[in-house]
C-alpha cells in the first residue's frame, strides 16, 4: 500500500491516497468478474450495480447471484447471502473500539458499519492504533471512498464486458481477489493476529467440508478463540 | 426487462443488503463502549482475523462458482508463487500480486484449459 508518512493532505487525503494504488485496482477487476457474472445470472446493470452499493461484500453477491440463477425461492436467497456475511459481525466489532471515542453519535457508527469491507478494515486494523482517535473517521472515509467508487465502477464495467471477456479472462479476475488478500493478511502484524491467520487458514476448509452454511462462524469461534488463548498465555509467560 | 421494472429483483437485491446490514449494525450495538486497550477487543480481533483469513482459504481450497472451473493445483501454485515473491521482494505487495496471477493466467491458457 502506498503511504504518505509527510503532512501533505489532511486524514481523509491520505486515506485516499493509501487506497488508490492496489486495493482500488484488485477491487475493481474482482468487481468486473462479479458484474459479469451478474449478468450471466439475469439480473439488470441497476440492480447489478446497486447490490454492490448495498450488501457491499462479495461473498454475499455471488451467494445472491448464484441462488437467483438457479431459481431458488426468495428466502433461502437471502438467508444464504446474510451467512455468506457474517464475517462483518467481528469485522465490525473489532473496528469499532477504534471509533467510539472520536465519533459520540452512534449514527455515524451505523455509516461507518455500512462501508466496512476487507481492505478499510484490513487498513484501519494496521494503521489506527497509532492514528489520533479524531484523524480515524476522515481517514477511513477516504480509504472506504475510494473503494466503493472503484468496486461500483467495477461491477458496471465488468456487467457491459460480460461476454466480451473469455472464461479464461473472468476466471482470473476472479482468482485476483484471494490472491491479493492472502498477501494482506500474509502481512499481518503482532503476534496474535499472526496466529489468528495461521488458524483461520487451516481451520476455515475443515469447518467448510463439516457445515457450508456454519463453518465461517465455527472458523472464527474456534479458530479465533483459540489464537487469542494462545496469545495470551505467551502473554502471561513473558511478563 | 423490456415491460418495467423487475420488482421481486429489486426486492432481492435490497433484502439482501439488508440482510448482511444486522451483521454490521449487530456489532455497532455491541461493541459501543469496548475500548481499544481491552481484552475484548484483542479477543474480537483474533475472530475477525480468523474468520477473514478462514474465508480466503477456503475460496483457494475450496471455491464456489467458477473458481471451481481451475484445478486445485493451479490454484495453489498461484498463491504459493504469489506468497513467496512477496516475502522475497521484501513484501512487494504488487509484485507478489501480479506474479501470482500471472503464473495462474498462464496456467489455465496453456497447460490445459479449465473448460
Amino acid at each position: 500500500m502506498v503511504s504518505i508518512n509527510g503532512k501533505t493532505g489532511g486524514p481523509i487525503v491520505r486515506g485516499a491516497i493509501d487506497a488508490t494504488g492496489m486495493p482500488a485496482l484488485v477491487l475493481f477487476a474482482s468487481m468486473v468478474g462479479y458484474g459479469s457474472m451478474a449478468r450471466e445470472a439475469g439480473l439488470t446493470l441497476w440492480t447489478a450495480v446497486a447490490s454492490t452499493g448495498l450488501t457491499w461484500g462479495l461473498p454475499g453477491q455471488i451467494a445472491m447471484v448464484e441462488l437467483y440463477a438457479l431459481g431458488a425461492p426468495v428466502l433461502a436467497i437471502i438467508a444464504a447471502s446474510s451467512a455468506a456475511n457474517a464475517r462483518f459481525l467481528p469485522m465490525v466489532l473489532s473496528v469499532m473500539p477504534l471509533f467510539n471515542e472520536a465519533l459520540p453519535r452512534k449514527r455515524w457508527r451505523y455509516a461507518v458499519a455500512q462501508f466496512m469491507s476487507l481492505n478499510p478494515w484490513a487498513a484501519i486494523m494496521r494503521r489506527g492504533p497509532g492514528m489520533n482517535p479524531a484523524d480515524r473517521p476522515p481517514y477511513y472515509a477516504g480509504f472506504a471512498g475510494v473503494c466503493i467508487t472503484a468496486a461500483l465502477l467495477g461491477t458496471g464495467a465488468g456487467f457491459v464486458l460480460a461476454g466480451a471477456m473469455s472464461r479464461n479472462v473472468t476466471l482470473t479476475l476472479v482468482f485476483l481477489n484471494p490472491v491479493f488478500f492472502t498477501l494482506v493478511f500474509a502481512d499481518a502484524r503482532g503476534r496474535a493476529a499472526i496466529l489468528a491467520v495461521l488458524a483461520g487458514v487451516v481451520a476455515g476448509p475443515l469447518f467448510h467440508l463439516l457445515s457450508p452454511d456454519w463453518g465461517l462462524l465455527l472458523t472464527g469461534a474456534t479458530a479465533g478463540t483459540g489464537a487469542y488463548l494462545f496469545d495470551r498465555a505467551l502473554r502471561g509467560r513473558h511478563g | 426487462m423490456a415491460d418495467g421494472i423487475d420488482w421481486r429483483l429489486w426486492g432481492i437485491v435490497l433484502l439482501c443488503g439488508a440482510a448482511t446490514y444486522v451483521w454490521r449494525a449487530l456489532a455497532v450495538a455491541i461493541g459501543g463502549r469496548v475500548s481499544p486497550e481491552s481484552e475484548a477487543f484483542k479477543l474480537f480481533a483474533c475472530i475477525a482475523y480468523a474468520m477473514v483469513a478462514g474465508l480466503i482459504s477456503r475460496m483457494v481450497i475450496l471455491p464456489e462458482g467458477i473458481l471451481a472451473e481451475a484445478p486445485l493445483s493451479y490454484r495453489l501454485i498461484g498463491v504459493g508463487v504469489a506468497v513467496g515473491v512477496f516475502f522475497v521482494l521484501k513484501r512487494n505487495l504488487a509484485a507478489g500480486v501480479l506474479a501470482g496471477v500471472a503464473v495462474f493466467a498462464l496456467l489455465i491458457a496453456f497447460a490445459g484449459s479449465p473448460m
